[in-house]
């Protein structure tokens, strides 16, 4: 069935955005497959292994986010990246909630990409053993978020706490994806985020940025400083002792909609 | 229009029958008594003449100097409306007439002239006066003739007369019988009726001219313009304005239509805001989309062209700028997308004087342009508010613009001044509870005045009863009302639910008089209001007393052309513009739009030639 495989598939309605991925992809040495629109895209899918799809979301005929659909109804593993012109808000929330393991948007730089690229192929790796299930040693080595919390997408997770406020953090997931940390990038008290939009920045050992999109909008009223001092607390402990910000959030019951339960990952 | 269907002719018509049956029923009975009397008036000549015949005859009768009587009763026949005069005797023959073929010929006792002495088998001794005469027509073409009998009784000189031609024991000797033509009177009475339907005719002819007149002022020409002002309105022309100053059925309803186009047209505006402002929204949105793929490409290819070149430093250089703004275009697309989000204000705790620092970078390249000095006077220790930072943002750069706009190129100041104020709470703090006296809330969820739940009353004017929604901002005014209420006219109100007066009568308001209502505010007091409907006097104790409510205020002051005062009460209306093709005319409207949902205020002060102030106070401790 599978004869070929290709590292990155791009699609795009437009030759010249094809064409500047394709050379972000070639010049950190990935090999590419491309389409214009999501049809042959699914064509290409058929026979051929890809270890990352890049994709528009505003196309003719078929949407992003429909073709997501289809790809995920096909038990395709394949980690999704997900980048659009059109950079709301709220498509980057619909992104990331319908499994597309990042969101960029448009235009984007080629440090932007590479960032995101070697994120994808970290995925890509994560998910095929656990698919092939292989090798139950390194399952264990991410930690799955725990019950009672939601998460959005595979980026950040949120914990709501008594008295109304929520912890806000960055997944096991991610960090694993993201490789050895080397310094990391905080708002300030006081600050607000808001859901979708980037809440904190990993910089790794190469020096690319790897931005967290938060899971909900909220003003920060606490920052756990131990991080920044050792951010070594934060891939040994993503879900408690690293966590990130302490937040009161603006419309919580109305932003948990695109939040994924965590009780369902185990 | 056809004649019969206007209102006017239906009046005449209708009105001219009315006429014409009082005339004729007037004229009926008038003319009655008018012949009536003139008939008697006759009857009592022709009495007299008659007794004057018989008196003068006596003598005569007396010597029986028969020619004499012969010639008196000739002379007296030759009057022209005298018919006929005769003298009969007992036994009913007409002994003299001057009709001479009479003579001679016995009468029938149930004739006309006999019926009445002898009705009965015995006949009358005495006859009255008033039975004397009678009315009859010779042939049926005649004029009507009025006959009087007059009987000669017996008296001691007719049986002592030397003739004896009578004995003592007769009472009636004979009758004189004279009848006289009515033409005369016939003529009087059809002339009258003439008259009175002269009279009637005319009658119609001036109450048809007045009320044609009446009509056309009172009635014609109102709804000829409101049935212009219908059509202006039918056609999309909501500014028209019928303006009646009457007070009539016909001003209350031009008013309540003007009121009518006057809403149509307010709603119509924020209709056509929000429609706009959604086109904008999705224009943004396209253009977004359609610039940051082309964006794209230079940002990839540029930023590709950057990692390649690292050994030729100039080249390095100039690539390093085109990143760059690239990714300040970005930026600006970026923020295009914010603004166009239609989504909730996103509120959050923001410090005031950052957000003008932001503002101020945005416009600084245009103010160097236009040789503007620009002022800042912040305090530094004002507090933190609860505010959508974007928006607020947006505030002040429109006010900005406005303010550059305002001075134009010849150069000029801006000065921005912000601090913390105390205000009063009048037209900030929003009742939440209300009840009448016996407990019922009267806090309507449904209906909605600016987002929060209106007050719900039961309202009767003079002519109108209905339901009212109070503003339930304190001292605001933003009412609904569903029934139509004149300006000056005092209401009354109830509670909705059970129905009790919420008015005092004993207690007047201080600024106009009227009575006031009171709401109980549970744990907060009372809350009480002018009843009259113009009148916007509203009094809350708990919350005057419980002191002001702390503001940040910013006031933003050019030294640009000014405002003149006419129009500083339309700049907040959409699409009120005096940059003539520059503006859209919403800058403003949506300035106050932001302002008033973060439950603000915004003033302005101007004076031409020396600048514009807008004021703008915003609440600290925000719910």
């Amino acid at each position: 069935m599978t004869n070929k495989t290709y590292d990155i598939l791009i699609i795009d309605d437009e030759e010249v955005i094809v064409d500047a991925i394709n050379r972000i992809a070639n010049f950190n040495e990935y090999t590419t497959a491309s389409a214009t629109n999501p049809r042959d895209a699914l064509r290409l899918l058929e026979e051929t292994t890809f270890n990352l799809i890049i994709t528009d979301i505003m196309m003719p005929e078929m949407n992003g986010f429909q073709f997501l659909d289809i790809v995920n109804q096909m038990n395709i593993t394949t980690p999704v990246i997900m980048t659009t012109g059109y950079s709301t808000l709220e498509n980057a929330v619909e992104a990331l909630y319908k499994g597309a393991i990042a969101f960029v948007p448009k235009p984007f730089t080629l440090e932007e990409l590479t960032s995101v690229f070697k994120r994808g192929m970290e995925y890509s790796k994560i998910f095929d053993k656990y698919s092939t299930e292989s090798d139950d040693d390194n399952l264990l080595s991410i930690v799955p978020c725990p019950p009672r919390y939601s998460r959005l997408g595979f980026d950040s997770w949120m914990n709501e706490e008594f008295e109304g406020t929520v912890k806000i953090g960055v997944t096991d997931l991610f960090l694993n994806s993201v490789g050895t940390l080397d310094t990391i990038e905080l708002m300030s008290i006081d600050e607000n985020i808001h859901q979708g939009n980037s809440a904190l920045k990993i910089i790794d050992s190469n020096e690319d940025m790897h931005q967290v999109l938060a899971p909900i909008s909220g003003k920060i009223i606490n920052v756990n400083d131990k991080i920044t001092e050792n951010i070594n607390l934060l891939a040994k402990d993503p879900y408690f002792d690293g966590w990130i910000y302490t937040i009161i959030p603006f419309s919580l019951e109305g932003e948990v909609e695109k939040l994924t339960s965590c009780s369902s990952d185990i | 229009m056809k004649l019969f269907n206007k209102i006017g002719t239906r009046l005449i018509i209708a009105i001219s029958l009315t006429v014409i049956i009082i005339i004729g029923v007037f004229a009926y009975f008038n003319i009655q008594s008018h012949s009536k009397n003139l008939i008697s008036e006759v009857e009592r000549h022709t009495n007299q003449l008659s007794e004057t015949i018989k008196n003068t005859m006596q003598f005569d009768m007396l010597q029986n100097h028969r020619d004499h009587i012969t010639r008196v009763m000739n002379s007296v026949g030759e009057e022209e409306c005298i018919k006929n005069v005769r003298l009969l005797n007992k036994e009913g023959e007409i002994i003299y007439s001057t009709d001479t073929t009479e003579i001679g010929t016995m009468l029938d006792k149930k004739g006309e002239s006999c019926y009445v002495c002898h009705v009965e088998n015995e006949p009358l001794q005495k006859l009255p006066i008033k039975n004397r005469s009678r009315i009859f027509r010779i042939h049926p073409d005649s004029s009507n003739m009025l006959g009087v009998i007059n009987p000669i009784y017996n008296e001691q000189s007719c049986w002592d007369a030397d003739c004896h031609a009578h004995t003592e024991e007769q009472t009636v000797l004979g009758v004189l019988d004279l009848t006289v033509c009515l033409k005369e009177v016939e003529k009087v009475v059809n002339e009258s009726k003439m008259d009175v339907a002269l009279f009637a005719l005319i009658a119609i002819l001036i109450i048809a001219i007045i009320l044609l007149i009446l009509v056309k002022i009172l009635i014609q020409r109102p709804v000829r313009d409101l049935v212009k002002a219908t059509n202006y309105v039918a056609v999309g022309n909501l500014s028209h304005r019928i303006k009646y100053t009457r007070k009539d059925e016909i001003g209350q309803l031009a008013d309540s239509f003007d009121n009518m186009t006057r809403k149509l047209a307010e709603t119509r505006m924020q209709l056509f805001q929000s429609d706009k402002m959604a086109s904008i929204g999705r224009l943004a949105a396209g253009v977004a989309h359609e610039i940051n793929n082309p964006l794209t490409g230079v940002l990839t290819y540029s930023s590709f062209l950057l990692k390649r070149v690292k050994n030729n430093p100039e080249m390095k250089a100039d690539l390093e700028v085109i990143v760059r703004e690239t990714k300040r275009s970005r930026e600006i697309v970026k923020g295009l997308l914010d603004f166009s989000r239609q989504s909730t204000p996103k509120k959050g705790s923001v410090i005031i004087g950052e957000i003008i620092e932001n503002a101020v970078d945005v416009i600084s390249n245009q103010l160097k342009i236009n040789h503007i000095t620009l002022e800042k006077k912040c305090d530094n220790h004002i507090p933190k508010i609860t505010a959508d930072a974007n928006q607020i943002q947006q505030v002040f750069l429109n006010l900005l613009i406005n303010a550059i706009d305002a001075i134009g190129k010849k150069g000029g100041l801006i000065q921005i001044a912000t601090k913390e104020v105390s205000l009063s709470p009048y037209g900030v703090i929003q009742i939440r509870n209300a009840a009448c006296p016996k407990g019922h809330s009267l806090i309507d969820e449904e209906h909605k005045i600016e987002g929060m739940p209106s007050i719900k009353l039961k309202a009767k004017s003079e002519t109108n009863e209905g339901f009212i929604h109070l503003d339930p901002i304190y001292g605001k005014h933003q009412d609904h009302y569903g029934i139509q209420i004149k300006d000056d006219e005092i209401v009354r109100l109830y509670c909705p639910q059970c129905g009790i007066s919420l008015v005092d009568e004993s207690k007047l308001g201080p600024n106009c008089g009227a009575p006031t209502y009171s709401l109980i505010v549970p744990g907060q007091g009372v809350i009480e209001g002018c009843t009259k409907f113009k009148c916007m006097w509203q009094k809350w104790d708990a919350v005057d007393n419980a002191g002001d409510i702390k503001f940040v205020e910013i006031k933003i002051k050019d030294s640009g052309c000014g405002i003149d005062e006419k129009y500083l009460s339309k700049i907040f209306d959409p699409f009120y513009s005096t940059k003539g093709q520059q503006g859209t005319g919403l800058g403003l409207s949506v300035i106050w739009g932001i302002v008033n949902n973060h439950k603000g205020k915004i003033i302005v002060d101007s004076s031409i030639n020396e600048g514009t102030t807008f004021t703008i106070h915003l609440r600290v401790d925000n719910d």
